[in-house]
């Protein structure tokens, strides 16, 4: 057993299992980071996840275009991120309870409309998933090769995002604006910064991410929509978010080593060793909570996060 | 030419107005009878104000007197209800700041809008919008920026994170970001307010050689002389309106003190004299600082008796909250003792307050002295719901509450729809009463209100004057914190005036000399 | 240009407060139309059977009391920690504690009998429910950890703790799936009406409902929890001592969700497993949300859902809407809430410029 483990194959595998089940995760998490940067908690965001897994899988069942369902689940993620921005951007409701309430809504209609579409299926449909592409010479890079660069081409998107979002949010004016509007709203307002459109905005590119994130794990990783197919994975971006300080490159980092663990479980469950991984599974949201410690002291967290923002709160 | 964007003049380096225009006596601002109303206040009734290029003007007058709302008219942050607008000599529409800022109007509130966890740069570099480029130019803007800190002297290094300037750092920042979108007209409100006294005069320096190149400045600020040193020119605001204005030259201190808190006395109070009793409050050597961290009140040493009011005078944010906070629990002190009829507070403990025989009536009754979304006996009962009379084994009696809250809504004449109204339908007046009768229905021996009358309309204020004497005349010793000197004044037996958190200076209540409360209260020691 | 704004004004009060739940639930079962007019549905028809299916027949009726049971307790706890402002999303969490615990006495309990027994899982599964949810609560009260992500966090890490146990010291002998070993008879909850599965819990769940309401309403806590989630500045003020308040609450909220558990181990599967719960813990955020967090009110609202829950399997049987019509009229019953809560606080107002 030992043996095995420390064999080659087993460790390419691992390190193409670690990307495969990062990928989803840094999609969303990436979502979450540029909505939170923005001053907005999207707890909304497995909803949203599981309508973009159950949307791209049904548009690329009925078009036979993967990239269409890639798409169609975008612009699903966006459109909820819009009525989510309704809530709390112009309605300034609970960025929490509003949150939950899209989470429930979008879970519900994802389960809703896959059985008005497929009813109960002895055999669930299948799509036929993207394919893995080899990156020349790269993917011939002893052990590492095959495990980084023989992938999905949405696992190489999610990886080039993330420096893409980093170099948006520090290096842009766009970028400086988001984070203003996220730390100090009244002072993007002074300087000419449309303070709820620009959160709106982000929670519609964020939305986006979190749909395309959900497809992926409909498309790419399996071929089949399941009604547990997140399975709390908005949650661990969620977390990932915190356990990174709001930085889409530790973030990723937080995602990777996450989807390490996943991977190892799956590996080592497909070496026929049946073990419980629980524990494992449990460190992320352990640590998590205690990378909570002293957020609100540490400077990383966006100040007006939670906060609704209105110009003339003492009425008119 | 609003909306037009000064260019710098690249050969020069310098970054100047832009040439001035043929008709140079044409105010830079012109308001002309701006009435804001909120719900149901008039914060600016009909006010004309004008401003000329190179001028700097001061906007004096009380807190709550309407300049900072003023002020955030003409900045675009809040739309206005009657008036208009023009900016050198063409009517302008300030919908928002946007607006503002291209007519060349840059504006620095007391809290200052700078996000402490990004540089000096990145916090300048937002309020550009002259490029159209995506990404962020951060060495042409780096250059830019050293440039104008040359041209007037104000050096903040640049990739420096705000949070780690000090206040007076900060307000450079601010005005630096103001003169990097080129603004020709800067508002400052209470700028002076967090400064310590060689910052004030680097900011004054500052202030004049904007004055010199052109640019206009309006000065908010409640403290005479420093209006008297900076301005040109003062306009004197009270309750919404435009009182007087004056250039500088011609006026002095006295006279504008007189124009921003001498109203006429509306009512008589009628003193009564009663021979103070045995000391009933000792405060000993109190030292607090403020939320962020400075020294709010200093060496503060406090004795009051029986049968006495004593009021404490001064403009708002010179140490009066923070003290009040102490003797009411919610805040600690550095150093210091408190003690309430011989027996010593806890500080830093509410309970420790509640129980020591100290009415309370605090300065912020909407979000410390009242629970708003509850009903108007819950509020009554917030400070003894679990005393023996109300309480046994951790159930409420409720007849004995109700018996209770009934007695008082009567007792303190509490216009409310019956006790289990909520607090929030109650008008202002009403609220205080609330506070009044949960306080004083328990016969204390010391009451500590801050600034009781605050908002409240002329009825309302002279029955809480009339307890107030009525509590001294009972035989407790009453403190009373305003900022209305007339309140003070027609109340106290014995006026100490306190100016950045310091006793400036004691006069018995009677005859004393207004005048003279007016110099201490704005830090002039005589 | 037009502007919609927002505008405060003086909230209605007395009736209204209790209209407000109304017309949401009114609302949302007219906008439920929607997704069944989209499903193909005959529109009378499927309301028809969505409420025959729930209160139609005896057994309907009483399936309906089983399914509210631990909707009513996760409702109650969510709304009691609410109410104090104590964000506690995690009754699912606190939920599943119980169970484990409750479990591992029933399967522990050997001989003794139901008097003992009973009681004991009750307690048990109580306290465990407390003490998870006493874990955020001294997070926020001594650490200043936001309630709402560790409540939700430490969801999954006794989700992955019970499966540590399914897979470990507590899993079926010979089973390679997680399940527990069944409890004993004697833990398990009477069933109090023949031919049905009604059982002790349900008249538990309606006990806890005046207890919460006798604590809300008549003790000296009931006021300090809600003046601590009204103003907890004005309550420190007033000498109330809100971290204690806090905790107490927690563990209160908790304790009801660890009711939740034990019910569906001692009454529903007799066993624990991997899905005890559909997501009672958080359906309870929205029932409390529509019961507008008065314990009464979430009785109704879980009776309500529970309706809902119950009848949907009829109607999709009888019509061809699929079930999970249901996760969307409860989704859209949290929105529609939450809108007319603001309604309530602020007015629209239209402006011209």
């Amino acid at each position: 057993m030992i043996g095995e483990i420390l064999s080659v194959t087993f460790i390419t595998g691992l390190i193409g299992a670690m990307m495969r089940m990062a990928t989803p995760i840094i999609f969303a998490m990436l979502g979450e980071i540029i909505t939170e940067r923005a001053g907005v908690l999207n707890l909304g965001i497995e909803g949203i996840m599981l309508m973009g897994a159950m949307t791209g899988f049904l548009v690329t069942l009925s078009t036979g275009s993967l990239w269409t369902g890639v798409f169609a689940a975008a612009l699903v993620g966006m459109v909820f991120a819009l009525i989510m921005a309704v809530l709390v951007v112009y309605l300034g409701l609970s960025q929490h309870v509003s949150g939950l309430g899209i989470t429930l809504f979008a879970t519900g209609l994802a389960m809703f409309i896959y059985r008005l579409y497929f009813g109960s299926p002895t055999v669930p449909p299948i799509v036929k998933p993207f394919s893995r592409i080899e990156i020349p010479l790269l993917s011939k890079i002893p052990i590492l090769g095959q495990g980084l660069f023989h992938h999905y081409s949405l696992t190489y998107i999610a990886v080039l995002l993330i420096p893409a979002v980093a170099i948006l949010l520090y290096k842009t004016k766009v970028g400086l604006k988001i984070r203003t509007v996220g730390e100090n709203p009244f002072a993007a307002d002074t300087v000419g910064v449309n303070v709820n459109l620009t959160r709106t905005l982000c929670l519609v590119a964020g939305g986006a991410l979190m749909g395309i994130g959900g497809a992926f794990l409909t498309l790419a990783h399996q071929n089949m929509f399941l009604l547990d197919v997140i399975g709390g994975r908005g949650w661990v971006a969620v977390a990932m978010v915190i356990f990174g300080n709001w930085d889409p490159v530790k973030g990723a980092i937080g995602a990777l080593l996450f989807g390490l663990v996943d991977g190892l479980q799956l590996r080592l469950q497909g070496l026929g060793l049946h073990v419980s991984f629980d524990i494992f599974l449990m460190i992320p949201y352990v640590i998590t909570i205690i990378a909570l410690i002293g957020v609100s002291r540490r400077a990383s967290v966006p100040a007006a996060l939670l906060q609704p923002y209105r110009r003339e709160d003492k009425g008119g | 030419m609003p909306g037009a964007q000064p260019v710098p003049d690249s050969t020069k380096g310098r970054y100047d107005l832009p040439a001035k225009t043929a008709a140079n006596d044409t105010p830079v601002i012109e308001m002309r009878g701006i009435t804001k109303r909120f719900l149901d206040n008039v914060a600016n009734d009909q006010i004309d104000f004008t401003l000329h290029a190179g001028e700097i003007c001061a906007l004096l007058g009380e807190n709550g007197a309407g300049k900072t709302t003023l002020m955030n008219v003409l900045f675009g942050y809040y739309s206005f209800d009657e008036g208009s607008i023009s900016v050198r000599g063409e009517q302008v529409a300030l919908a928002s700041p946007k607006d503002a800022i291209a007519n060349g109007i840059g504006m620095i509130h007391q809290h200052f809008t700078l996000v402490p966890t990004q540089t000096v740069l990145e916090n300048i570099v937002i309020a550009t919008r002259d490029e159209k480029r995506f990404f962020l130019n951060l060495k042409g803007a780096r250059k830019k920026l050293l440039d104008i800190q040359k041209q007037f002297g104000l050096y903040v290094d640049p990739d420096t994170r705000v949070w780690t300037l000090s206040i007076g750092q900060q307000q450079k920042v601010e005005i630096l970001k103001a003169l990097y979108r080129n603004s020709s007209v800067l508002i400052m409100d209470e700028p002076t307010a967090v400064l310590a006294p060689q910052e004030t005069v680097e900011l004054f320096k500052t202030l004049r050689v904007l004055a010199e190149e052109g640019r206009s400045v309006i000065f908010i600020s409640h403290k005479l002389h420093e209006v008297m040193e900076i301005s040109d020119r003062v306009v004197v605001l009270r309750n919404g309106k435009v009182v007087n204005q004056k250039r500088t030259a011609d006026t002095d201190v006295k006279e504008l003190a007189n124009m921003m808190v001498g109203r006429e006395v509306l009512e008589r109070i009628e003193r009564q004299v009663v021979e103070p009793g045995e000391p009933v409050l000792e405060v000993n050597d109190l030292n607090v600082l403020n939320d962020k961290g400075l020294e709010a009140v200093k060496n503060f040493t406090l004795t009051v008796r029986r049968g006495e009011i004593l009021g404490i005078a001064g403009v708002s944010g010179n140490g009066q909250t923070e003290m009040c906070e102490v003797l009411f629990g919610v805040r600690g002190a550095e150093t210091g003792t408190v003690s309430v009829g011989g027996q010593p507070l806890r500080l830093g403990h509410p309970l420790s307050s509640v129980r020591s025989g100290l009415a309370r009536i605090p300065e912020d009754r909407i979000h410390m002295g009242l629970l708003m979304d509850m009903t108007v006996e819950d509020n009554l009962q917030l400070e003894n719901h679990w005393t023996g009379r109300f309480a046994r084994n951790g159930l409420r009696k409720f007849d004995e509450i109700a018996a209770n809250s009934q007695t008082l809504i009567t007792d303190y004449s509490i216009k409310t729809d019956g006790k289990d109204a909520p607090a929030k339908s109650l008008s202002g007046g009403n609220l205080q009463k609330i506070i009044l009768a949960r306080e004083l229905s328990s016969e204390p021996e010391v009451v500590l209100a801050s600034q009781p009358t605050r908002g409240l309309d002329v009825g309302a204020t002279e029955y809480i004057h009339q307890r107030m004497v009525e509590e001294k005349v009972r035989g407790a010793g009453v403190v009373l914190v305003s900022d209305d000197l007339d309140e003070v004044m027609g109340l106290s037996d014995r006026i100490i005036v306190m100016y950045e958190g310091e006793i400036m200076g004691e006069v018995a209540g009677s005859g004393a000399d207004r005048e003279q409360i007016g110099l201490w209260m704005t830090g002039v020691k005589s | 240009m037009i502007r919609i704004q927002l505008v405060k004004r003086t909230p209605l009060t007395g009736w209204y407060r209790v209209l407000v739940p109304l017309l949401a639930v009114v609302t949302t079962l007219v906008l439920s139309a929607i997704p069944i007019l989209i499903a193909g549905g005959n529109l009378w028809q499927s309301y028809y059977y969505l409420f025959y299916g729930a209160l139609g027949t005896r057994f309907n009726l009483l399936e309906t009391f089983v399914k509210a049971s631990p909707l009513i307790f996760t409702g109650l706890a969510v709304a009691f920690a609410f109410r104090a402002k104590f964000w506690n999303i995690g009754a699912e969490g606190q939920l599943l504690a119980g169970a484990i615990v409750a479990t591992w006495i029933g399967m522990a309990g050997g001989s003794a009998p139901a008097i003992v027994l009973l009681p004991s899982i009750m307690i048990g599964g109580f306290l465990a429910g407390g003490a998870w949810a006493a874990v955020p609560a001294l997070l926020k009260t001594k650490l200043n950890v936001d309630d709402v992500v560790s409540t939700l966090l430490l969801n999954f890490v006794i989700l992955h703790i019970m499966g540590a146990l399914l897979f470990g010291p507590m899993q079926k002998t010979g089973a390679s799936w997680p399940i527990s070993e069944e409890i004993v008879e004697a833990a398990r909850y009477p069933i109090l009406l023949a031919r049905s599965r009604f059982h002790l819990g349900i008249p538990l769940a309606f006990a806890a409902v005046l207890v919460i309401w006798f604590i809300n309403s008549k003790t000296v806590f009931g006021f300090r929890s809600r003046a601590v989630g009204v103003n907890i500045h004005a309550a420190r003020y007033g000498g109330i001592n809100t971290t204690s308040v806090i905790l107490k609450t927690a563990l209160i909220s908790g304790g009801l969700a660890g009711l939740a558990g034990v019910g569906e181990v001692a009454a529903i599967q007799y066993h624990l497993l991997s899905d005890l719960s559909p997501g009672y813990g958080y359906t309870g955020i929205v029932i409390a949300m529509l019961g507008n967090l008065h314990p009464v009110g979430v009785g109704l609202a879980a009776i309500f859902f529970s309706i809902i829950n119950v009848g949907s399997q009829t109607m999709s049987r009888m019509t061809g809407v699929p079930s999970y019509i249901s996760g969307v009229i409860e989704g859209m019953a949290l929105i529609v809430m939450l809108i007319f809560l603001l309604m309530n606080e602020y007015k629209v107002r239209v402006v011209r410029k």
